[in-house]
């Protein structure tokens, strides 16, 4: 399971978890903030989120240039099928042709599976979904307008969609923030046997960008 | 109704979301409703009181469709229109004669339309997502609509509203379905 520690990834594997057998998360840490392939903001938190999985975590760094990221993620790859043998990849990709097809070439070189079961999936039904089903899902970052700072760390619940279909809807971002308008953290999934509780969290924004740094975080009982 | 066939490499697989679900919303767009139903389960007999078919496509690697191709007979004789998308124009190339051949193919291609038709009117050029590995000849006395660099993008059978796509539609393209059954799956049997 290719894993940024966003939702579209962490649901993306309860899905798979639901119908295969998922061998472990791998991830990619981007020095680059602006990487085309990876989400970056509180990546290193996808260790805490395989423990609270007990999933086994295959990580590997990437300068975050654009192109040389296929090398570092296909490295992670290599790295997945000889210490977990694993047979296929799963994405949390849902319209974005760029990261779909250079992931799905990466496993044909590999002759992985590749599945992407957000695919063009229902954006408001999915978003509808992760909140009945109990993920806690954070805004991690904002990177568009109208989003202000009161935004960051906030918890994507009933209210909060119901502001993101009116942003979507008056200022067209997609509403599963797909365009890079904003990014999440996952703190607790149906799937976690713990659940991430944050301690310690930095706030910076301007100009319509900001950033909600994890600089604290546990595992505790759920 | 229109029926839906899954062809992934198991009924009720992760597959199902990516490969058939995104064309059941687009079926139900156009106010259709659909049966989605696995190609092992005897479609044949679910798609009775159905308008279409829609043969739909599959993950690179999952070819396990075509381990038994008998399982498909009942499609030319069920009378009704069909889409094949990608391992579906596979199963039409199969079923009409036609060969398979090894033709990789991942992304956003050009697709040049080659002959004029109802499908896709007025069009000459556009973009498409392809996601295959392997590609088809055309079938005897099939019609190719629509080509790509690589390999034939959209076949037809000149007699009858079966068509093949190699393209996925539901990425940018999902006119290509909605013509496909406002055209030819509206009057009710």
């Amino acid at each position: 399971m290719l894993c940024s520690g966003g939702k579209d990834s962490i649901y993306s594997c309860g899905m798979a978890k639901e119908r295969e057998e998922v061998a472990c998360l791998i991830t990619v840490h981007a020095e680059n903030e602006e990487s085309y392939l990876f989400h970056t903001p509180n990546v290193c938190l996808v260790r805490l989120q395989a423990e609270a999985a007990d999933l086994p975590l295959v990580e590997t760094e990437s300068a975050g240039i654009k192109e040389e990221e296929l090398v570092d993620l296909g490295r992670a790859l290599d790295i997945a099928a000889e210490c977990h043998g694993i047979e296929g990849v799963v994405t949390g990709a849902i319209l974005s042709v760029y990261q779909a097809s250079r992931i799905q070439r990466l496993c044909r070189e590999r002759s992985l599976w590749c599945l992407n079961p957000l695919w063009y999936t229902s954006q408001e039904d999915y978003m509808q979904a992760l909140i009945y089903q109990g993920y806690e899902v954070l805004i991690s970052g904002v990177f568009s307008a109208p989003f202000d700072a009161a935004w960051l760390g906030r918890r994507i619940d009933a209210r909060a969609l119901a502001e993101l279909k009116e942003y979507a809807r008056k200022y067209r971002i997609t509403l599963t923030g797909e365009g890079g308008e904003y990014e999440t953290f996952v703190a607790d999934a149906p799937f976690f046997r713990k659940r991430i509780e944050i301690v310690a969290a930095e706030a910076t924004y301007h100009n319509f960008r900001g950033l909600f740094r994890i600089t604290g975080a546990r595992l505790v009982d759920k | 109704m229109i029926l839906l066939v899954d062809l992934c490499y198991r009924d009720g697989s992760l597959a199902r979301e990516e490969f058939v679900l995104p064309i059941a919303r687009i079926v139900e767009s156009v106010g259709e409703r659909c049966r989605i139903v696995h190609f092992t389960r005897s479609p044949g007999s679910a798609a009775r009181d159905c308008k279409g078919i829609i043969l739909c496509g599959t993950p690179i690697m999952d070819n396990g469709f075509m381990d038994d191709p008998s399982l498909f007979s009942w499609v030319p004789g069920s009378g009704l229109p069909v889409l094949g998308i990608c391992a579906g124009m596979e199963i039409l190339t199969f079923l009409a004669g036609g060969t398979i051949i090894s033709c990789p193919g991942i992304g956003m291609t050009g697709v040049r339309v080659t002959a004029s038709d109802q499908l896709i009117p007025g069009i000459r050029m556009f973009e498409a997502y392809e996601l295959h590995d392997n590609a088809c000849t055309l079938p005897p006395g099939y019609i190719a609509l629509a080509e790509s660099e690589r390999c034939i993008q959209m076949f037809r059978d000149p007699d009858r509203p079966v068509y093949g796509v190699m393209f996925h539609p539901e990425v940018g393209n999902e006119w290509v379905v909605a013509r496909f059954l406002t055209g030819y799956c509206r009057p009710s049997r």
